[in-house]
């Protein structure tokens, strides 16, 4: 890997990154070692590996992880339910085993040809042990198919970009193989910046309103749960198709139901804020 | 190359091991560092593997970096330096004197103040505890983790960063959130298959299924389920009214875990007699005998309190501090029939640990493991709930 390499990423045309994180992103490509990021809902964790695959122009493999997913199913999956069926009622060769094993999204992106961006999303919504039967095939970057006896081994080691929410502890050994980066709650200039991506013709009036409400309301501890960037990226949608004067947005905050998604939040919202003001 | 780093940070109790730290070398090694703020966010990345230890990073690095500040880390390590018996050895014969004749709360007193002064002032020196001989601080020169001043020079924006410690909130042994301690309590199970066999078994079906040449031969197994019941013990009102939210919070994550088999909690004032209570006010009474005798021994028992009372509360016949209660058989006992009967218990304590020097505190820790109402020592007190006896 050449020096110059290095700064490969840095962000792309509707994501706006920081330094720390393009640096850890780097880190992560030129080592070769897969990335863990973590964040507040709604920070743009899963849009990153979005962005890495524009960025860069490689293709993108997403691996949504669920609370039932098995390690193994990444890798490949022995269809043997359809080998039985096709023995029995089929007029396909059996013998050849090849046929029925499926490879999954990490196998897929270690036999692509180019290299790609694999993102494992929200990995600790499986099992606790899930990242722990990952810790060869990602440090190796290969596996191995007893059924056939073949071994997989990637071609170009992907991008690897790993979500986690915290809900689940990680365990050691995973956590000493990744590069890992916490992206923190975007500050009011990043995160005018970032709506700018997505709104450019923004009112500068209407943003700096709704920016300020929008802080506003994350500083009520309070809140079950607080709103977050996708929520306001939907809040100033609405504030610009509902053509709200721009000077009403921080007094009378219209369509409420787009930044508190819980009930006892919209409750406790009407009754501090809306009944005060009467 | 900087390994000294390497043990700041470990002093610093963030989790670093060799693998990570070689992992660090390598990407020096590639030369993708052009200053300081480089440094910083790469091994950073590389390093630290949880939001929750940024800020001992932060710390470790300023340390390491500029050697100057972080009065809180060090208040802490000062305080384990003079709580080592271990090290008074070091002081000659006039400071123990003076150090005897101070009492630990005074020496605490003393200590905070003179940090606060010291910040004021701010010198940024060596010896920003105690001037001359005559302090009984002034001997952190001899103290393992002495403050060290110089390595690198130039990068002041990484340290400033360091500085900020903009990411203390982050620190596992001081969060709070009903979600977190739902996290933790979340790792309270055993599982165990019970009940009725209605969980396909997939596999042995499978199996069975070719053995009979292909036609379905259904396998059933008993579905798995957390086998844990949980008794929650919590003191309520007078001292623990600072700690109010905090309980609150810990009570709603235990109750909205839907994956206990059995749940149920009652509340007390300061000490436990002859009668627990099912309202936070205390007026729907429920005698504690008949707990003990309703409930099995493998309940999960956590108490809540800070364990904090008049020694004559906890020792003596009639010490109930509500003077209605009149308790022929003292607190202490009753506490002690509780940890007999139930194999599992623990007191979780809202209280700081630096005050759990008070005697009733330290009697109640002998007879059940106290863990801090943290993060960490609510998961340290799981840990020990589902260990198996």
């Amino acid at each position: 890997m050449e020096k110059d390499s290095f700064a490969q990423f840095c962000g792309s045309e509707d994501y706006v990154t920081s330094e720390p994180l393009e640096n850890a992103v780097n880190v992560s490509i030129a080592l070769g070692r897969p990335l863990l990021i973590r964040g507040e809902a709604g920070t743009g964790k899963t849009l990153l590996a979005h962005s890495i695959a524009q960025g860069l122009a490689k293709k993108l493999l997403t691996w949504n992880v669920k609370s039932t997913t098995k390690a193994q199913e990444g890798l490949y999956v022995y269809d043997t339910v359809q080998r039985l069926n096709d023995s029995r009622f089929g007029d396909k060769d059996i013998s050849d085993i090849k046929q029925y094993i499926k490879l999954g999204k990490l196998g897929q992106s270690f036999i692509a040809p180019e290299q790609v961006v694999l993102l494992i999303d929200e990995v600790d919504k499986a099992d606790i042990e899930f990242p722990n039967d990952l810790l060869n095939e990602l440090d190796e970057m290969s596996f191995y198919i007893p059924e056939t006896n073949e071994t997989i081994s990637a071609i170009h080691r992907p991008i690897t970009v790993i979500t986690s929410n915290a809900e689940k502890e990680l365990p050691d050994a995973f956590l000493r193989r990744c590069i890992f980066h916490y992206i923190e709650f975007p500050t009011p200039e990043l995160m005018e910046e970032i709506v700018r991506v997505h709104f450019p013709d923004i009112k500068d009036s209407l943003l700096s309103e709704a920016l300020k409400s929008f802080y506003k309301l994350r500083e009520v501890d309070d809140f079950r749960k607080k709103p977050s960037t996708s929520e306001l990226i939907d809040w100033i949608r609405a504030l610009i198709a509902g053509g709200i004067p721009h000077e009403n947005v921080s007094k009378r905050l219209p369509f409420i139901g787009t930044l508190l998604k819980k009930e006892s939040d919209y409750d406790y919202f009407v009754n501090n804020f809306v009944t005060r003001r009467r | 190359m900087f390994t000294d780093f390497f043990y700041i940070l470990r002093q610093n109790k963030v989790p670093v091991s060799l693998v990570e730290w070689m992992t660090l070398m390598e990407a020096l090694a590639k030369g993708h560092i052009k200053d300081l703020d480089d440094f910083y966010f790469l091994a950073r990345a590389i390093l630290v593997k949880s939001e929750a230890y940024y800020d001992q990073y932060d710390v470790a690095f300023q340390q390491y970096f500029q050697g100057v500040e972080a009065p809180e880390e060090i208040a802490e390590q000062v305080l384990d330096w003079l709580k080592d018996p271990l090290n008074r050895l070091f002081l000659n014969e006039e400071e123990r004197a003076k150090f005897e004749s101070m009492d630990f709360d005074e020496l605490i007193k003393e200590l905070e103040k003179r940090l606060k002064e010291q910040t004021e002032q701010h010198d940024g020196g060596g010896h920003w505890i105690g001037r001359g001989g005559t302090s009984p601080f002034g001997h952190s020169g001899y103290h393992p983790a002495g403050i060290r001043i110089g390595g690198q020079s130039g990068g002041r924006h990484a340290v400033q960063i360091a500085g900020e410690r903009r990411f203390k909130n982050y620190r596992s042994d001081l969060t709070l959130d009903v979600r977190q301690i739902g996290m933790a309590l979340k790792k309270l199970r055993q599982l165990r298959r019970t009940g009725l066999e209605d969980e396909l078994d997939l596999e042995g079906t499978i199996k069975a299924t070719a053995k009979n040449a292909g036609d379905l031969d259904f396998i059933w197994q008993r579905s798995r389920k957390n086998t844990v019941k949980l008794l929650l013990l919590m003191d309520v009102g007078g001292s623990m009214e600072p700690f109010a939210k905090l309980c609150s919070q810990l009570f709603s994550a235990a109750h909205s875990s839907t994956h206990f088999r059995d749940f149920q909690y009652y509340y007390f004032h300061n000490c436990i007699y002859d009668y627990l209570y099912k309202d936070v006010e205390r007026v729907d009474a429920v005698s504690t005998l008949h707990l003990l005798h309703t409930l099995e021994p493998d309940h999960k028992v956590l108490v809540v309190g800070d364990a904090r009372m008049g020694p004559w509360e906890l020792t003596e016949r009639y010490g109930a501090i509500n003077y209605y209660e009149r308790n022929e058989i003292p607190g202490i006992l009753w506490l002690k029939r509780i940890r007999d009967h139930f194999s599992h218990c623990v007191w979780l304590n809202p209280d700081d640990p630096r005050f759990w020097i008070h005697p009733t505190v330290q009697m109640i820790g002998k007879l059940f493991p106290m863990y801090s109402l943290t993060l960490g020592g609510l998961e340290q007190a799981v840990g020990k709930l589902v260990v198996a006896k």
